[in-house]
């Protein structure tokens, strides 16, 4: 259907740093046992989608990632791994591989996102349209209960920073604003000429952008070439095509006129002016064609173009790993209420016990957990609501609660976990307690050792 | 049933009279044949019989082709004439075994050529909706996966309706799924499907400019022939289309122009030189039938308007738009009054272009229709097809405003371009129709408070009918203006006859 996509996997961020090392990039970072790269590509293995660019930070990280994606898809998707040089933003991620798009429109998924949209809506949305860019917008997941603090939020007043202010037209359909929530302290700038055409404009806080974008290519590398200092698509190309919608100076067409298959036009100019004049006659005016024909006398035809979302409906799940809390969040939604999304079958107890897993006596695993193959659990332990991965072994009388635990874990007996995430190769000694803390790979947490909201990790 | 009897009857009367024929000749090939061998009398008897059989064959197929041309009046009469006889039942019952066997062997020996004419000039059977064979069969083939609507109309269950909330998301969601359909060919179908074109000018436009996407993307497979690929492809899109929302009748003309246009490219040229001769028909075809048909229009139907005229015009078309604004450029003094009707109010479109020119007009629905005529000196209206007995195919409400006119004595003027007649007859509108998005109908815009309709889904008793066009006797129909002139309604078997199909584009 002349679409590529584009799946933007990042590296190691900062902002997950305890859980994400050199050898656990981003992408491969587990949730619900499953990489979270896995999620975007199964995605996109629905809707038929088989030839995808895997972008990824840092040459060691692409070895990674490519390796554990030929592992898994090899037969099944045709996937080339890219690697860009770090920290050069999203922005810098696509001119990177700006050489590899040959397609009309380009597909630009972030490596981080759980979710069940389909795809296809997006991409029809963006072709019925004819729009320059479609963001895909979905409601903002319900924050977990338990607020991680040590993600460095330490004032209150930043909470609200994971929505963002989106401005919609009437029909919902066009994109008319868009500002993170983040950026905006005291007041919201919203272009005249956009509000004198539309008329009438929605701002809403409730929508997330789901980092899910449909772009034209041509608009896109020229966007990227002009403004060599964008660095990411989000914070800087999207809101330059919004607020330029009217005022457009892109070229929309590439070569419009070069091509006409050889023959001479056998249509003359005046004759193209009656046609065009036909068409957009006949459908439904949008708030551009009205802009362009209201140019009063003035020569210059003002050119526009159009920004288009799709709104997820509210029975699909959308959420993005990019903090701490949001990855505790995610995993309790996959084996939880989007327990779709995990692929899994639940057993009757709806949860998820691996057939390899044994568990010692009196051991109760709650509803909404998740035991890894080969994983030992002590006797009179008791799991509630928790992600447990493969071949740990946990002694007894160990309380597992609201919590992930990687693989190869060894977790002493009298523990109590709560809140927290485990990283790979950790040792818990005996009578250990903790509480909201995220322990990074390859730790020894000292017997007896009680923790709240810190961040364990080796020197 | 009836017409079965009756054509039955016909091919026993036709049989009839040829085993008279064929029986007089019988005799002559056997005393033609004797006289020169006698002495290999039984092989040679075996082969007369044969040769005679074959004299008899070609007897008969040329009794049949001559009988043809006057035989239209023949089968008249004799059709007559077997409707006296079908009063006698058993008559019927006695020559039912005996007679259906001599019908085979005919059928086979002298019916194959003159039955293949008949065929090609009878239209292929049209799909009806309320045949739960078909449309089970249809379903399976289709594309696209549509519920259909609750609470349908009983008089129109021959006509597709499907549910209108759920038709756009499903379409949608299936982008990527559906590798056969070309992406500018989805595109089309995905605007019609919303709503977002209309008219038929605007529709066969970008459907063609769609088809010529896909022909130039177009590669013909291996071993294959270039034509029977190619006319496979362009109709597996047409279907895909008409799933989207259902062809209109001028929308046909077009494809069948394509269509022939590939069946007549030589077979000597190389897939590049077919695609773009094709490419340049299309653009031909669009140029021609379209822009510059709508230009002639224009300077044919402007010398109609006077200083002083009321002109009056209903829904959205484009051409009358056109006349509108040449006139009042070239300087005419004129008014016009805009009628426009629920659901769609398309005319306010027409009203704010019309205004922001200049043009002093006149807005109303048309349950007011009656009370304006009386000022009204002219009425020039829009067709989306005209048909063989001069009525016109049009938006819901031109009937009537054609009638009111009528009523009054105000010329009526159709504008339509020459590639929209069509050969078939229409005398109802319920026959050949579209339903539309009831759902449309019960809600207001704008109004929140009038939600007595909300439930309307749920309630048995109701059945909501939204139909989109309907037919204007040509009795109301003053004239039609077309590129080739301004004729009456009479005349338009004329043109389809003599510009048809066949003359398009020499």
């Amino acid at each position: 259907m002349d679409f590529q996509v584009v799946v933007l996997a990042g590296g190691v961020s900062k902002k997950l740093l305890p859980l994400v090392s050199h050898e656990l990039p981003n992408a491969l970072l587990p949730v619900a046992n499953r990489p979270v790269l896995s999620y975007v590509v199964e995605l996109l293995e629905l809707s038929n989608l088989k030839d995808l660019i895997v972008v990824v930070e840092g040459k060691d990280t692409a070895l990674n990632v490519g390796a554990w994606i030929s592992g898994a898809y090899a037969d099944r998707l045709h996937v080339e791994v890219a690697a860009v040089p770090e920290d050069v933003g999203t922005a810098g991620a696509i001119r990177a591989i700006a050489r590899h798009l040959y397609a009309k429109d380009i597909l630009i998924v972030s490596g981080d996102l759980v979710s069940d949209v389909p795809i296809g809506a997006v991409a029809a949305t963006h072709r019925r349209h004819d729009a320059v860019v479609t963001a895909l917008l979905c409601n903002t997941p319900v924050s977990g209960p338990l607020e991680s603090v040590s993600s460095g939020g330490k004032d209150k007043a930043k909470k609200p920073g994971r929505y963002d202010l989106i401005g919609l037209d009437p029909t919902k359909q066009f994109l008319l604003h868009i500002a993170t929530g983040a950026e905006v302290e005291k007041d919201l700038r919203i272009q005249k000429s956009i509000l004198r055409s539309v008329g009438q404009v929605e701002i809403r806080a409730d929508l997330m952008d789901a980092h899910l974008y449909a772009f034209k290519r041509s608009v896109l590398l020229e966007v990227l070439d002009q403004n060599g200092e964008f660095h990411s698509l989000k914070h800087d190309v999207l809101p330059y095509l919004v607020r330029s919608q009217l005022k457009s100076e892109v070229l929309l067409n590439g070569t419009p006129q070069a091509e006409e298959n050889g023959t001479e036009k056998v249509i003359s100019q005046s004759n193209q002016q009656m046609l065009s004049q036909i068409l957009a006659n006949a459908s439904e005016p949008t708030f551009h064609l009205r802009h362009e024909l209201s140019t009063n006398g003035s020569d210059s035809v003002r050119r526009t173009h159009k920004c288009c979302v799709y709104i997820a409906g509210s029975n699909k799940y959308c959420a993005r790993l990019n903090s701490l809390q949001a990855y505790n969040d995610i995993n309790r939604d996959v084996i939880g209420e989007a327990s779709h999304l995990s692929g899994y079958s639940f057993s009757s107890h709806n949860n998820i016990i691996d057939p390899t897993a044994e568990l010692g006596a009196k051991t109760t695993v709650g509803p909404h957990c998740m035991l890894g193959e080969g994983s030992q659990m002590g006797d009179k332990c008791s799991v509630k609501r928790s992600v447990i991965g493969r071949h740990c072994r946990i002694g007894a009388n160990v309380k597992v609660v609201n919590s992930v635990v990687m693989n190869h874990v060894t977790i002493g007996d009298g523990c109590s976990i709560q809140g927290s995430v485990i990283c790979s190769n950790v040792q818990l000694q005996e009578r250990a307690t903790l509480k909201d803390c995220q322990v990074g790979a390859g730790y020894m947490v000292t017997a007896g050792s009680d923790c709240k909201g810190e961040v364990l990790t080796k020197k | 049933m009836a017409q079965i009897h009756i054509f039955l009857h016909a091919f026993i009367l036709f049989l009839s009279l040829f085993f008279v024929v064929t029986n007089e000749k019988k005799h002559e090939t056997v005393t033609e044949v004797c006289p020169n061998t006698p002495s290999v009398s039984p092989p040679l008897k075996s082969k007369t019989t044969k040769a005679e059989r074959r004299a008899l064959q070609e007897a008969q197929r040329a009794a049949k082709a001559a009988s043809k041309a006057n035989g239209n009046s023949a089968v008249a009469e004799s059709g007559k004439a077997a409707l006296a006889k079908s009063k006698n039942q058993s008559s019927l019952k006695k020559d039912g075994p005996p007679v259906t066997s001599e019908v085979t062997i005919d059928k086979k020996s002298g019916n194959r050529p003159p039955e293949k004419e008949r065929k090609k000039d009878a239209p292929p059977q049209r799909m009806q909706f309320d045949d739960q064979n078909r449309v089970g069969k249809a379903k399976r083939r289709a594309l696209v996966n549509q519920t259909e609507a609750k609470n349908r109309v009983e008089l129109f269950r021959h006509l597709p309706q499907y549910d209108h909330g759920s038709q756009l998301p499903n379409l949608e969601s299936k982008l990527f799924q559906l590798d056969s359909v070309h992406p500018a060919v989805f595109k089309v179908g995905l605007r019609y499907m919303a709503g977002d074109i209309s008219g038929v000018n605007a529709r066969c436009t970008e459907m063609l400019r769609a088809l010529q996407e896909a022909i130039i993307d177009y590669s013909t497979p291996p071993e294959k022939v270039l034509i029977r690929e190619l006319t496979a492809k362009i109709s597996s899109y047409i279907s895909f289309i008409n799933e989207c929302r259902p062809l209109s009748i001028s929308m046909g003309n077009a494809i069948r122009f394509v269509k022939r246009r590939i069946a007549k490219l030589p077979l000597s040229h190389t897939d590049v030189e077919a695609k773009t001769a094709l490419c340049s028909d299309i653009d031909r075809f669009i140029n021609e039938k379209i822009i510059i048909a709508d230009k002639v229009i224009v300077g044919h139907a402007s010398t109609k308007v006077r200083d002083g005229d009321v002109l009056l015009t209903y829904g959205l078309s484009c051409v009358v738009e056109m006349i509108l604004l040449s006139a009042h450029d070239v300087g005419k003094k004129f008014r016009v009054v805009v009628v426009d009707s629920r659901p769609k109010l398309e005319s306010q479109a027409l009203l704010n272009r019309l205004i922001a020119k200049g043009l002093s007009c006149t807005y109303t629905h048309i349950n007011a229709v009656s009370y304006i005529m009386h000022e009204v000196t002219k009425v020039f209206l829009g067709a989306s097809a005209v048909l063989s007995n001069g009525t016109v195919l049009s938006r819901v409400g031109t009937a009537c405003i054609a009638m009111v006119a009528h009523a009054f004595s105000v010329p009526v003027l159709i504008c339509c371009e020459a590639f929209k007649f069509h050969e078939r007859v229409l005398l109802d509108s319920i026959c050949c129709n579209e339903i539309g998005d009831p759902g449309a109908l019960a809600t207001v815009p704008g109004r929140m408070d009038i939600n007595y309709l909300e439930n309307w889904t749920n309630e048995e008793n109701l059945q909501l009918l939204n139909l989109m066009y309907d037919v204007t006797p040509s009795d109301y129909v003053s004239v039609i203006v077309t590129d080739h002139g301004m004729i009456p309604p009479t005349s338009v078997p004329v043109i389809v006859r003599e510009y048809g199909q066949e003359h398009y584009l020499i």
